[in-house]
């Protein structure tokens, strides 16, 4: 009992950098009808980015993470006004062949950049556990599960209260009739693709410190992302804070009680098994952002 | 093109192992030759159905694993072995197309790669099988015995040569025959317009499942043919990287083209080591990358049709002046 309390506790934590990584790549989706194949560098660059403020410009913990978001949301918006734009218009597969090259691109200029061998991020938080009850869970932890959790909840209140939240939904729901109302199609566009960089980068600044950086850390978070994207529905945002969440959870199970060889296959049989049996998504309604 | 280039070009093709004395070279050729099995099994996909798969390196490493288990620990003729690299990834590419043709778009590619990654960690973690990360060693050569002649080992490059290139032949007619019968057309026609295709009767599932074994098999007979080419076969025949390599070849050589596929597979292996003197691995990868995109951008169609726009233009041209 208790540890399955302990695994559900780690699922939940994990879930939530899931959540984070599932809902950029959701409304990049949804909203541009881009499949961003090159999330996960986004997350790589944000975890480097994050890397070089603290232990090359030995910028403050708190601040270095923040300073990886901006830079990651800069790498997005330029990316879209570079490969994007031109590509606007083309079939979602020219546009999904040309991330898979900015994917290979990137990762290969981080491996030039960085080198191959893993790098430890420093963090100021004690590694002693904190012990509560019958399980217990690192302070790090806490802290990048709380600050996932605002930044989901700062990206909800961004697209359900402001005006560029709403602009950025009636370009999702008809792009034609927000263009005539006077949206700037071009900028939400943009905003939008940096946005999702954004949030990547903030789960590797996050994750960076827990785990190790290596330059195709990348592969993996994208595959969590487009695992979560499944499970909530391509396109929803809901869906996806959610969908990371179960994957989390059915990760830790998977690893605790069958094999922990196998962990990253969860991820893979849920997006088959979502994908035939209910491929609009665990949480299904429409499929609509905010 | 005329039938002297074709003449010239044939004699230049067979009698490479007679002048291309670097082994090296002759190494890069055989593995041109794998790869351009694999870029038109991948093609007859993405180029004629329309749907990307990211799964292939899973049917190649299905196709090199079966080949090598089969002859390494049943001691069975790799000539069985080089026959169950065809059915077995056949049969996966049956069941996968089965089941993920009812998908198309970014949903299929996702599934295929899902495929691909759960073969991958099989591989790395059934132990008692694959013995894992280690591989399996000592894959026999393959070796030609006809009644009445002593054995004849092709383990030599310059044989092997022979036998790739029998294997792109091979690979090369088949595709030929299914485009150019009633399943080409089927497919062609799906790729156009999916619903009119299906309104003349075209069931869809069915042609599409049959690329998808086609497909399948002509990427695990490379698979074992690299397999008895190397000798070794590890966890890292799954490899994306792989994928990538088919992917980036297809599209630049251009997809839906017969010949596009086996110009960007003899491009995209030979360009490497030519530049492999100049660069590292990184930067190779790296230009593979910026070279998917730039192609991409601009010759969206590929090599092959570029220069089929590009000739009757010169030649009209050169008449000119």
């Amino acid at each position: 009992m208790d540890q399955l309390l302990q695994h559900l506790l780690n699922g939940l934590l994990l879930g939530a950098t899931y959540s984070l990584l599932g809902i950029g790549l959701t409304l990049v989706f949804g909203l541009m009808n881009v499949v961003n194949f090159a999330h996960g560098e986004f997350y790589t660059f944000g975890a480097y980015a994050a890397f070089a403020a603290l232990a090359l410009a030995s910028v403050n913990f708190f601040l270095a993470i923040p300073l990886a978001i901006v830079a990651g949301a800069l790498a997005g918006a330029v990316c879209e006004r570079v490969l994007l734009r031109p590509l606007r218009g083309q079939s979602i597969d020219t546009v999904m062949l040309v991330m898979i090259g900015l994917w290979i691109a990137m990762q290969n200029a981080e491996l030039l950049g960085w080198g191959g061998v893993a790098k430890s991020v420093p963090t100021p938080f004690p590694t002693q556990p904190v012990v509560v009850g019958p399980v217990s869970v690192a302070p790090l932890r806490i802290f990048v599960f709380v600050v996932s959790g605002l930044l989901i909840l700062g990206a909800h209140l961004l697209l359900s209260r402001t005006k560029l939240g709403r602009a950025m939904r009636a370009t999702f729901q008809d792009r034609e009739t927000a263009a005539l109302m006077g949206v700037s199609i071009e900028r939400i566009h943009t905003i939008t693709f940096a946005f999702g960089a954004g949030l990547a980068a903030a789960a590797g600044a996050l994750l960076g410190p827990v785990f190790l950086l290596y330059p195709s850390m990348g592969d993996l978070a994208s595959l969590k992302a487009f695992s979560v994207v499944i499970l909530g529905g391509l396109g929803n945002f809901g869906g996806a804070a959610a969908g990371g969440l179960v994957l989390g959870i059915a990760e830790e199970l998977g690893a605790g009680y069958i094999s922990s060889g196998y962990r990253d296959a969860v991820g893979f049989l849920m997006i088959v098994a979502v994908l035939l049996l209910r491929p609009s998504g665990l949480f299904a309604r429409a499929e609509r952002v905010g | 093109m005329s039938r002297l280039t074709l003449v010239i070009g044939g004699a230049i093709v067979l009698t490479a192992p007679a002048w291309v004395w670097n082994p090296y070279h002759l190494h890069t050729l055989i593995m041109a030759g794998i790869f351009a099995v694999l870029a038109l099994s991948l093609n007859l996909l993405l180029g004629y159905t329309g749907q990307l798969s990211l799964g292939h390196a899973a049917f190649f490493g299905i196709g090199a694993y079966a080949s090598a288990l089969l002859s390494v620990k049943l001691e069975w003729s790799p000539w069985i072995g080089l026959l169950a690299a065809i059915v077995l990834p056949g049969l996966a590419g049956y069941i996968i197309g089965r089941l993920a043709l009812k998908l198309r778009g970014a949903y299929f590619v996702l599934l295929t790669i899902s495929f691909a990654g759960c073969v991958s960690l099989v591989s790395v973690n059934w132990m008692d099988l694959t013995n894992g990360p280690l591989g399996i060693p000592g894959v026999p050569p393959v070796e030609i015995a006809l009644p009445g002649l002593p054995a004849l080992s092709l383990r030599t490059k310059s044989a092997y040569y022979y036998l790739v290139l029998a294997a792109v032949v091979l690979a090369y007619l088949l595709c030929l025959a299914l485009i150019r019968s009633r399943v080409g057309r089927a497919l062609v026609a799906l790729r156009e317009n999916e619903t009119l295709a299906a309104s003349v009767g075209i069931d869809a599932t069915h042609y599409l499942v049959l690329a998808a074994v086609a497909s399948a098999a002509m990427a695990g007979f490379a698979g074992g043919l690299y397999a008895h080419y190397t000798r070794f076969v590890s966890p890292e025949v799954f490899l994306f990287t792989y994928t990538i390599t088919m992917v980036i070849m297809v599209v630049a050589g251009g997809k839906g083209t017969l010949a596009g596929p086996v110009v960007g597979a003899v491009l995209f292996t030979v360009l490497p080591e030519a530049l492999r003197e100049f660069t590292s691995y990184q930067w190779q990868m790296l230009l593979y990358g910026v070279l998917l995109i730039a192609v991409l951008f601009f010759m969206p169609e590929g090599v092959v049709p570029a220069l089929r726009a590009a000739g009757p233009a010169l030649r009209r041209r050169w008449k000119a002046s």
